[in-house]
């Protein structure tokens, strides 16, 4: 609570950034994972950045960007939830168990039924929802902190997890469940570009709406110029990432299995590209609905509110009691997403899943700048600090570092992003 | 100055309240009145039970006992919300500002004016902030900062017009210039003055004698939870208003 920090008059270089309204902490970020991506570029000898690695890495990044999407609320709430990868798997058990078991056999749908993967999702997202619902009424109403609710979540489901499979593997799973673990199942060259161009579409438009509801209200606008330099830098990024995407070419095997599939065969020289998956899809859909929840709604007002100041909240009329359960109920149904799209990718339930999810999604959600005091945290940072962490991971497994040294350099990062925001809050003034 | 007559009823009427916090009885059998117009001040000395008597007004606090009359109805405020339905309003003595947000989410904060879609509208909410703050404090421009990074005297304000803006007619404020300058102060004066004109009805808590002899009409003085007496401001001198705070010695019989 200082009383004199600095007017916003900024100088130099700052100039630039100020006018086109770019948040510099957002940007710091980019140069690092831009960074991070040059270094492996180099030191794989250009393999790091080749549209197959950008594909493996936006596809690994998937399960813990979507569930670190909700650490942000909880962690914004002044909460934590240790139980994430736990209850990951005990929603990927249920749904293994519903799809391959229930209903093929207990309900008669035999195999490859299309009902199967929207029922199956959806018993799988009744079930997360309601489990983190009931973490939030332990946390909101009887008042037990949520480190230790979480971390009882964390012993509790991991087991639960195990007595529904008896610790069994369980799969192949549903063709059509598969198909949203990311390789499995993409866009396609047009469907990518089509979707990227309306991705354009709606960005250009919001930034049009915006600037128009300010002019309305006789708000101070940026430039003209600052504007269509923003839009054409937003374009740009989504379309080179389409672009890359419907770059990486299917394997000859892969199109032939296909045409095979479908009782024809292959035409000489035919080529054919992965584009966009469905569970890099999921993700932006997370992502936007998030991001609108946060900055768009009630709710999401609310929740960073009663961060910053529970007791205002409290006295402003909000029910806290009833926004954490809602807060955990939210990261409960973006637990059974994850599992969906984890379980996916393996094409197995195995007795694994998740584990260490948890750090990795807290990490995620603290290095895209989620303060652990509350009150502070955007979707979009801790998306791309999922990112930056894979990006890591896969990196180093690349020049073939040793998995557990680069356990080390992970967590090294974690503490030094930590740090380096602190040093930024200071020197710009935020809180 | 409104001249409360015995006709007239009061807009505020507490009878007999209670409130305990364990063994301690932070207001006890305490009954106080408001009328429209006017002023009362609330006096004692820390910890005399000035804030937990308002928060049972404002309904930030449960009571343990009493009545609260709204023009003379018997109402029943249990929370912030039932509080706010009776147009009262509140500045808290520790300012209830989530110091993370704008001045423009703060002042909406639990009302916030959204669109046909059910989505907040930030920029409404900021064309009226901008109006009302305008009135306040003409120079204020920092409605993009989070409000930890503004004055003591700037985020007053924007506790001030959240009242304002509302259309309070029963006003709490609890110590509401503790935190400002002299200016702030001469500021938050005149708003009190221009309200009374309107109408409504103001309890003031305040530890600065003089301004309560200035800006009240009536005091009404506390200690250890008890009412020790509710006097007329102009009928009583400075040293008769200390001598209530500090020895709990009503001067006169015009109690309330
Ligand atoms: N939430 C609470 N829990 C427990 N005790 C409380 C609580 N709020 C107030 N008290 C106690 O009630 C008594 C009256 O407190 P109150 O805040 O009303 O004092 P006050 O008259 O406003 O003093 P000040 O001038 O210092 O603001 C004090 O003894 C205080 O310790
Ligand atoms: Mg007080």
């Amino acid at each position: 609570m200082s009383d004199t920090t600095s007017e916003p008059t900024k100088v130099g270089s700052r100039n630039l950034l100020a006018t086109l309204e770019i948040d510099t902490r957002l940007l710091g970020m980019i140069g690092a994972f831009v960074a991070i991506a040059l270094v492996f570029n180099f030191w794989t000898d250009g393999r790091f950045l080749t549209p197959r690695n950008i594909f493996n890495l936006t596809i690994q990044t998937v399960s813990v960007g979507i569930m670190a999407a909700g650490m942000v609320f909880v962690i914004v709430t002044r909460h934590i939830d240790l139980s994430v990868g736990a209850l990951l798997a005990t929603v990927s058990a249920l749904m293994a168990m519903t799809q391959t078991q229930v209903l093929p056999n207990d309900f008669g749908f035999g195999l490859n039924n299309p009902a199967t993967v929207f029922v199956t999702i959806l018993i799988g997202l009744v079930a997360g929802t309601l489990i983190g619902a009931f973490h939030g009424y332990l946390i909101g109403f009887l008042t037990i902190p949520a480190f230790i609710v979480t971390l009882g979540g964390l012993f509790v489901w991991r087991n639960v997890a195990w007595f529904q499979t008896r610790g069994q593997t369980i799969g192949p799973l549903d063709e059509r469940f598969q198909s949203l673990g990311g390789i499995g199942g993409t866009l396609g060259e047009t469907g990518s570009l089509i979707f990227g161009l309306l991705a354009i579409a709606a960005a250009l438009f919001g930034l049009f709406t915006a600037r128009r509801r300010k002019v309305q209200h006789e708000f101070p606008v940026k430039p003209l110029w600052a504007e269509i330099t923003l839009g054409a830098i937003i374009s740009g990024a989504i379309l080179g990432f389409v672009l890359i995407l419907n770059n990486y070419e299917k394997p000859v095997r892969v199109i032939q299995r296909e045409f095979a599939a479908r009782g024809e065969t292959m035409p000489e020289g035919y080529s054919e590209a992965y584009g966009i998956p469905y569970s890099v899809l999921i993700l932006i859909l997370v992502a936007i609905v998030m991001t609108m929840v946060a900055t768009k709604t009630r709710l999401g007002r609310y929740i960073f509110a009663a961060g910053g100041n529970p007791e205002a909240t409290s006295l402003a009329g909000v029910d806290i009691r009833w926004l954490t359960v809602k807060v955990f109920a939210i990261m409960g149904a973006l637990c059974a997403i994850s599992a969906v799209v984890a379980s996916a990718r393996l094409t197995f339930h195995t007795n694994d899943i998740g584990t260490l999810d948890e750090l990795r999604v807290i990490a995620a959600a603290v290095i895209g700048g989620t303060a652990l005091s509350g009150g502070l945290g955007t979707i979009h940072g801790a998306i791309l600090g999922a990112l930056i962490m894979q990006s890591l991971q896969s990196g180093m497994a690349m020049v073939g570092v040793d998995a557990p040294f680069q356990n080390i350099v992970v967590g090294i990062v974690l503490v030094l992003a930590v740090f380096v925001d602190i040093l930024y809050r200071k020197r710009t003034g935020i809180k | 100055m409104a001249k409360p007559t015995d006709k007239q009823t009061p807009l505020v009427e507490m009878r007999d309240m209670q409130k305990a916090f364990g063994g301690i009885r932070a207001v006890d059998h305490v009954t106080v009145d408001l009328y429209p117009g006017e002023v009362v001040g609330v006096l004692g000395h820390n910890g005399a039970g000035k804030s937990v008597l308002m928060k049972m007004l404002s309904g930030a606090l449960k009571r343990d006992g009493g009545e609260i009359y709204v023009n003379g109805q018997l109402t029943d405020i249990n929370n912030p919300r039932d509080a706010r339905d009776y147009n009262i309003e509140t500045i808290y003595q520790t300012l209830a500002l989530a110091d993370n947000l704008d001045a423009s989410s703060n002042l909406f904060l639990g009302r916030e004016i959204t669109s046909p879609l059910g989505f907040v509208d930030d920029a409404r909410m900021e064309a009226e902030t901008r109006k009302i703050m305008g009135r306040l404090t003409p120079n204020f421009r920092r409605y993009h900062t989070p409000v930890a990074g503004l004055s003591g005297g700037q985020r007053q304000s924007v506790a001030i017009s959240r009242a304002v803006y509302f259309n309070a007619k029963i006003l709490i404020m609890d110590e509401p210039t503790a935190a400002l300058g002299v200016e702030e102060t001469r500021m938050v004066a005149e708003l009190i003055d221009e309200l009374k004109k309107q109408g409504i009805g103001i309890f003031l808590i305040d530890h600065d004698i003089h301004q309560v002899k200035t800006l009240c009409d009536r005091a009404s003085v506390m200690k250890n939870g008890k009412l020790v007496g509710t006097v007329k401001v102009d009928e009583v001198t400075e040293d008769d208003l200390l001598g209530m705070i500090i020895l709990g010695k009503n001067p006169k019989e015009s109690v309330a």
